[in-house]
């Protein structure tokens, strides 16, 4: 008997089908990976299973956890399962915190909420559950605030509440998505751990095959509201039959062509860089201290070289960012951009400037929505103290494959990859010598991502550009650059060529990073064109 | 939605009564008709006639006239000067300017408004033309503040930064970028303020500080009518419901259009 059975679940909210015919069964103390892209239903999948959907939406089929119809249940009784049969962890732990209370307060919460007990007695128990989460009580007091954990401990918590009530099923909606390499594979232990000691099941959303390939016993594999395969954890990746699931392996491990063509003089010069901050003074009277963000960083990228720099969040990247786009002064330390020093005399000059652009990570926040595309992709010719002609703003939209038409467009009007598309257009239009890309991939997915660095790539090769390329995603990096840095509380603790660096790494952390990245399993993907 | 329709014509309303009465009014609202007065509403004169035998309906007309103007003046005021210090505050965010800014803010928003209307036109005299200065300098920091708050938060879109790459100075940022996308907040303050504006000049008016005779205005109508309240109710009852109906309309279209432009609150308001 499974613990959990959807059965020829459809769902409809305001009339827009979303889910169609899904079906899904889940064991005891099985953990159950459910992997697709943005829009495939992999969420709604698990809202209506917690039957916590948004308003207007109609559910038909079955669901039945462990005995009891789902939908047939009465809302009293729903309120009973969630949390006590079902618990729920969220992506972004953040949000799914309340900052005003402490963490031993949501933890007990939950528990009085279904069981009579005083808050004294909920307390200690809440206690005992963040232990078995990894925060000892002696270490994390019940009375921190979520502000006061990393991002890691925050997870932690949100799993302790999850967990408190001993659910037999655990639902995980892209649990690690919002934290870094080693801090997933810490949360990722973790959970398989509470899954062992608990005999509790798991459904596991996320949309990274590699994560869930060494985790899950069984996967599905959703698009469009329907489950197109589904198969063993361990074998899928030999088994698997749908030309999706195969497109989906194949862009996940996705390596764009590169010719690499560089030139041996340096573009960007990076010498002994320092950027602080002043950090909270202890005392009144006492010397403020400095926090060095950027701590004395020195590297040098060759014209038409894609160099990838790598860390951790906190790590200075973002800082290391601004300062190199003379965003921000540093205090100590230059910046060479093809001979010329940004930042000369307080102001980058736009000589300096019109050398380089920026591609963000967001490509919902990277546009004013009140302006067209037109007028968005053009916004660099400020540099020029020019305007943009039609001509060179429909050779840039039409090198990154849009149509000269879409520059009549609000940004609404795209979706997150072919925004991604316009961000590298504005980047591209002035034809710098140097891109940052920053994290400029990570927010996408799979099949666009591929698509995009498959895009970086040929412009690479086509205008001869260089990219800096910032990420945490290490797979990406490793895809796209010809050399590596890897950066760690304001320092560069190695560098190399990629290659090198990712198959025999020198520095300790850099062997952590490495070790830490969940690794795909080789597929057999060789009959699958790429796409 | 519901809130916003029915504001919305509460304000229409009263608006095309000031309209029509440039052109048109039952009555001629200066002319006195002793023999007249204290009519109560009739099909002759709608809402009646006051202590002078001056048609009521014809001076709610007109006064609309004075309240609309001081109201728009006022805010007109408010959002010349308070919104360019706003977003020359959150472009300068940190800096002494911004200090200097924001604490004059609070210097004016230390003192009771009315209170220092009731000083200016005191000052200077009593008048229409003061009445508006006086409220228009307390709508500055309103709007200083609701511009500062919002441009704070888009300074650190990443389309700001990407102007910043783009060698856009603080200036060029805040026009192209900040203002259009704080224009919809604007709208939903000015709605708000335009209304509490109206309910100001009906104060000073009413303490006698506002317009001067014979330029009917609603709270000069109430001042004049309380006295004769027991003996004839509407001609109290007429100016005071036309102030708190253009208030609540005013109120009620500022509020449906915040439901209406911020997508946040938007999904619980049915």
């Amino acid at each position: 008997m499974n613990l959990l059975q959807i059965k020829d679940l459809d769902l409809d909210i305001h009339g827009t089908p979303i889910l169609k015919g899904v079906s899904l069964e889940i064991g005891e103390g099985e953990i159950h990976g459910v992997i697709g892209e943005s829009g495939s239903g992999k969420s709604m999948t698990a809202l209506s299973v917690m039957q916590l959907l948004p308003e207007g939406s109609a559910c038909r089929g079955e669901i039945h956890l462990d005995g009891m119809s789902v939908l047939e249940a009465s809302e009293p009784d729903l309120c009973r399962m969630r949390g006590d049969a079902v618990g729920m962890v969220f992506q972004e732990p953040m949000t799914a915190l309340n900052p005003l209370q402490t963490i031993g307060a949501q933890v007990a919460e939950t528990i009085r909420i279904h069981e009579d007990v005083s808050q004294a007695e909920a307390m200690a128990r809440a206690g005992e559950v963040l232990r078995r989460c990894e925060l000892p009580p002696e270490d994390f007091p019940l009375r921190r605030y979520p502000h006061e954990l990393s991002g890691g401990q925050r997870q932690r918590v949100v799993i302790a509440i999850a967990i408190a009530l001993r659910p037999k099923l655990l639902i995980a909606d892209e649990p690690t998505t919002a934290l870094d390499v080693t801090t997933q594979a810490e949360i990722l232990q973790l959970i398989q751990q509470l899954v062992r000691e608990d005999g509790m099941s798991v459904m596991f959303i996320t949309h990274d095959l590699a994560v869930v390939t060494g985790l899950a016993d069984r996967i599905s594999i959703m698009r469009h509201g329907e489950v197109v395969e589904q198969g063993d954890g361990a074998s899928l990746h030999r088994s698997m039959t749908h030309p999706y699931t195969k497109a989906l392996f194949a862009a996940s491990s996705h390596q764009p062509e590169r010719a690499g063509q560089r030139a041996e003089t340096p573009l960007l010069k990076v010498d002994a860089l320092v950027r602080s901050y002043p950090a909270a003074r202890r005392s009144l009277f006492g010397k403020g201290e400095r926090f060095r963000a950027v701590d004395g960083v020195s590297f040098e990228i060759k014209k038409g070289e894609s160099v990838g720099l790598v860390g951790e969040s906190g790590c200075g990247k973002s800082t290391l960012t601004r300062a190199i786009l003379g965003l921000e002064a540093a205090q100590e330390g230059s910046i060479h951009l093809d001979g010329a020093q940004v930042l000369a005399g307080g102001q980058a000059s736009a000589e300096v400037r019109r050398k380089m652009q920026v591609v963000f990570q967001d490509p919902y926040g990277s546009f004013n929505p009140r302006h067209k595309v037109a007028r968005l992709v053009a916004e660099p010719f400020h540099l020029l103290g020019r305007k943009a002609t039609e001509a060179e703003i429909d050779e840039a939209l039409t090198s990154v494959g849009l149509t000269s038409g879409d520059k009549f467009k609000y940004i609404h009007e795209f979706s997150g990859g072919q925004r991604q598309r316009i961000a590298i257009a504005r980047a591209l239009i002035i034809k710098p010598e140097l891109i940052i890309l920053d994290e400029a991939v990570s927010a996408l997915d799979v099949s666009i991502r591929a698509q995009i660095l498959d895009l970086l790539a040929d412009l690479s090769d086509t205008f001869g550009l260089t990219y800096l390329f910032i990420s945490h995603d290490l797979s990406v990096v490793r895809a796209i650059t010809d050399r590596v840095l890897v950066m760690k509380q304001g320092k560069i603790v190695e560098q190399g060529p990629s290659e090198a660096l990712f198959s025999n790494p020198q520095h300790p952390y850099t062997q952590t990073l490495i070790e830490a990245v969940p690794v795909l399993p080789d597929a057999d993907i060789s009959q699958v064109e790429t796409t | 939605m519901r809130n916003l329709v029915l504001g919305l014509s509460l304000t229409v309303l009263f608006v095309l009564g000031a309209v029509i009465s440039f052109l048109w009014t039952p009555y001629d609202h200066t002319s006195l008709e002793i023999a007249n007065k204290l009519k109560p509403p009739s099909l002759a004169h709608w809402f009646g006639t006051d202590h002078l035998g001056r048609d009521i309906l014809s001076m709610i007309m007109v006064g609309a006239r004075t309240s609309i103007a001081v109201a728009i003046v006022a805010v007109g005021i408010g959002i010349t000067l308070g919104v360019p210090l706003g977003l020359l505050a959150a472009a300068k965010s940190g800096s002494w300017l911004d200090e200097v800014i924001m604490r004059s803010n609070d210097l004016i928003f230390a003192f009771p408004s009315l209170l220092i209307a009731i000083m200016i036109t005191a000052v200077f005299g009593p008048s229409a033309v003061n009445a508006i200065i006086a409220i228009g300098i307390f709508n500055i920091p309103v709007f200083a503040r609701v511009t500062r708050g919002a441009a704070l938060s888009l300074w650190t879109r990443d389309y700001v930064l990407a102007a910043r790459v783009a060698g856009k100075g603080g200036f060029r940022i805040s026009v192209e970028h900040i203002l259009p996308n704080v224009m919809n907040l604007l709208i939903v303050q000015g709605t708000i303020q335009f209304s509490l504006g109206i309910l100001a000049e009906a104060a000073l008016s009413y303490v006698g500080l506002g317009a001067q005779p014979p330029t009917p205005s609603w709270g000069r109508m109430l001042a004049d009518s309380q006295t004769l309240f027991m003996l004839a109710p509407h001609i109290t009852l007429f100016p005071g419901f036309a102030i708190l109906l253009t208030v609540l309309g005013l109120n009620l279209a500022g509020d449906g259009l915040r439901d209406l432009i911020d997508p946040k609150l938007r999904r619980g308001a049915r």
